[in-house]
């Protein structure tokens, strides 16, 4: 397993030359050098694991099946290319006196710290491990979103500190339960907590302490996904911290949050032999819909208004796991993919128009095209593309999931319509005169990184036309694991 | 002589269980780390009694470790970070304790009332704390939710932590320890964190008070 072992070293490593070298003028090449390096070996692991089906690693402390490698691979490649942004991002941010050299080491070497926390908490075995690994990753993540170190980022970051630490407790709790109910029936002799060994037993854990346990991990994990109504940090993190940070907390954090309440419900599934967990992802995650899609409606600030609509896409994907069956199932993971690589384009060009203008009030941003037009073209795909129009790949997954609610749960089906209508409405609304009105802001000294925008975008215009069939077989595996 | 371990986690259960309270009422910072450490010292000598009495001896570090971090190092810590910032006797003006001790008694009912069933299953000789494992987590949990000063939030974050960790005790002699070292590292690395965050606070607001912290609203 010695691919696994580079797919942790190479971001521990980059975290820890970059805690020295993270101020130096070539410290933002070291960083896409470490992320290309992680996204490697991910492909590696990925070959690998598509060519010999699931794999353990060291005693099985490490399990990679069709739905983790999936998400894997998704991480590396979006931090990558979040990398690949913030070199030049973080060179004007640095021309501007905002960051110092400490915090630029700081900023980077957090930066492969986080890569290393998230890739850690999707690959474990171990549920204790998993919630250790996400309690590390609040923490880079506080740290990452106070580094302009304002009175505003601070408020941001105590709040996220505080609200996810108090919900990643509840998922603690809800860990200890679990294992109290795994231990009856594995034995105290380790093991307990292992996934895999709780996955074989789960028919015969006991039904009463695993419906609590699970409560609790919904709340907990659900907290760090953003789910309403825990969703109160969500906006605040993103909106106050360096953009690129916005990027992987929406493309990365809350998938992995996901994952982490997909796995558990897997396994309550097993024991309980009822709706209970879908019947409390659908609930929360049309929840998050609505209100998500009107709060944004409000908004002044874009960052502010994308981390909503990250809010509204990821109730989306919770109510389609929560609705369960092959095909939804299949639709939230294609949605997953979409959103992440959607949302963090989308943040790319936010961040550099932002800072251009100086302000991330909507109205003070105008004129996008005229100044660069890649910037500007980028933004109008990007919003066209989250907001679900053809044919981006986030038209495939909205279409799949509404069709399966239309049959199963046409009760949702017009409160879904109504939120993606008021989130469509808001949005184009917003997006429009930033990109085409009249400005004469200059164009910065540093060009943007708008290579990242368009790969991003392409391959969500890909996953909307045509999904390769390797893809598709991947897609259908990790919807089996999940139970669809 | 399991007799007398499981009388005496019963004591060091309620202790745990009054020092919460305690903590609820307490007004002033330097008490409150006093009480703080009161229960850490408890946490540890009701971990060292479980594993003495069932002989698991992982229980002993799981021990010593909530010794040297939740009674030595953080409310040494904790003290340092009082001393810089000089709010030592600060008094919290918080409105109306009575009515967050009798939430605190509803919140010990709700608490028992969703462990009841569990801890019926449990074979453990400490079920019966279960319940109040949860009710301290509860109540740190208002703690964090009524205090309006950054120090006494940071307690009630640590002190639900302790609940967590008896709860773990409680329910099945603790986690393995792998993961108990990783929930340590956590800790210790998140409240380093909220030391340096409360200087810096203190820099932009010239106050610890958490109303400050309200300008990222909704409009």
């Amino acid at each position: 397993m010695d691919i696994l072992f580079f797919v942790f070293g190479i971001p521990l490593l980059g975290s820890v030359i970059l805690a020295f070298t993270g101020h130096k003028n070539f410290a933002p090449e070291i960083n896409v050098a470490f992320s290309l390096g992680t996204f490697i070996a991910a492909c590696a692991l990925t070959v690998q694991v598509i060519s010999m089906g699931p794999v353990f690693a060291w005693n099985r402390a490490f399990f990679i099946d069709p739905l983790n490698v999936f998400i894997v691979t998704l991480t590396a490649f979006v931090g990558l290319t979040t990398a690949l942004f913030s070199r030049p991002y973080m060179r004007v941010e640095r021309d501007h006196g905002k960051m110092t050299p400490r915090r630029l080491r700081l900023y980077h070497s957090m930066y492969q710290s986080f890569s290393f926390t998230m890739l850690l908490a999707l690959t474990t075995n171990n549920m204790g491990i998993l919630w250790v690994a996400m309690e590390a990753a609040t923490l880079t993540t506080v740290l990452l979103v106070s580094v302009y170190r304002t009175a505003a980022s601070l408020e941001a970051a105590w709040k996220y500190f505080i609200l996810c630490g108090v919900g990643i407790a509840q998922a603690l709790f809800g860990t200890v339960l679990l294992y109290m109910a795994a231990e009856k029936v594995v034995g105290p002799e380790g093991g307990a907590l292992i996934w895999t060994n709780l996955d074989a037993v789960k028919a015969q854990l006991d039904p009463t302490i695993i419906t609590l346990a699970f409560a609790f991990l919904f709340i907990g994990y659900g907290t760090k996904v953003g789910l309403v109504p825990l969703h109160n940090w969500l906006p605040d993190a993103h909106a106050e911290g360096p953009t690129p940070v916005s990027a992987i907390l929406s493309g990365l954090l809350l998938n992995v949050a996901l994952y982490a309440i997909l796995r558990c419900k897997v396994l309550t599934d097993g024991a309980l032999a009822n709706a209970l967990t879908g019947n409390l992802m659908m609930g929360f995650g049309l929840l998050s819909v609505v209100v998500a899609a009107f709060f944004l409606s409000r908004q002044k600030d874009v960052k502010r208004m994308f981390a909503y609509s990250s809010i509204e896409h990821m109730g989306l994907i919770t109510f389609a796991f929560g609705m369960g069956g092959p095909i939804a199932t299949f639709a939230g993971l294609l949605h997953m993919t979409v959103h992440s690589l959607v949302k963090s384009a989308i943040f790319f060009v936010v961040g550099h128009a932002a800072q251009k203008a100086g302000t991330q009030i909507m109205e003070e941003i105008r004129g996008l095209v005229k100044v660069n037009p890649m910037v500007g073209w980028g933004l109008m795909l990007g919003s066209l593309a989250i907001l679900g129009m053809p044919p981006f790949g986030v038209f495939a997954s909205e279409f799949l999931i509404l069709t399966t609610a239309m049959r199963e749960h046409p009760w949702a089906t017009p409160l879904l319509l109504l939120a993606l209508g008021v989130a469509f409405a808001s949005v184009l609304s917003r997006v429009l005169p930033m990109v085409f009105g009249e400005t004469s802001v200059k164009p910065l000294f540093h060009p943007p990184a708008v290579i990242p925008v368009f790969i991003h975008l392409g391959l969500a215009l890909l996953l909307g036309l045509y999904i390769p069939t390797y893809l598709e077989t991947w897609y259908r595996q990790a919807a089996r694991m999940i139970g669809g | 002589m399991s007799g007398i371990a499981s009388q005496l986690i019963n004591l060091f259960a309620a202790m745990l269980l009054l020092l919460a309270f305690a903590m609820i009422s307490q007004r002033r910072v330097l008490s409150l780390i006093y009480l703080f450490t009161l229960q850490g010292a408890t946490l540890a000598a009701a971990t060292a009694v479980v594993g003495y009495a069932t002989h698991q001896p992982h229980l002993y570090i799981s021990a010593s470790i909530t010794l040297v971090l939740k009674v030595f190092l953080i409310p040494w810590l904790l003290h340092r970070v009082i001393d810089r910032l000089n709010v030592r006797w600060d008094v919290e003006t918080l409105i109306n304790i009575p009515t967050t001790m009798l939430i605190g008694i509803l919140l010990v009912i709700l608490a028992f009332y969703l462990a009841l069933p569990v801890s019926q299953l449990s074979s453990s000789i400490a079920r019966g704390t279960l319940g109040i494992a949860l009710a301290c987590m509860l109540l740190s949990f208002m703690m964090m939710i009524t205090r309006s000063k950054a120090v006494p939030q940071v307690i009630g974050f640590l002190s639900m932590e302790n609940g967590l960790f008896f709860a773990a005790t409680a329910a099945t002699y603790g986690m393995p320890m792998v993961v108990e070292l990783g929930i340590a590292l956590d800790v210790l690395v998140g409240i380093l964190i909220l030391g340096v965050f409360m200087f810096q606070i203190r820099e932009q607001f010239d106050s610890l008070d958490i109303r400050h912290l309200e300008k990222l609203k909704e409009d």
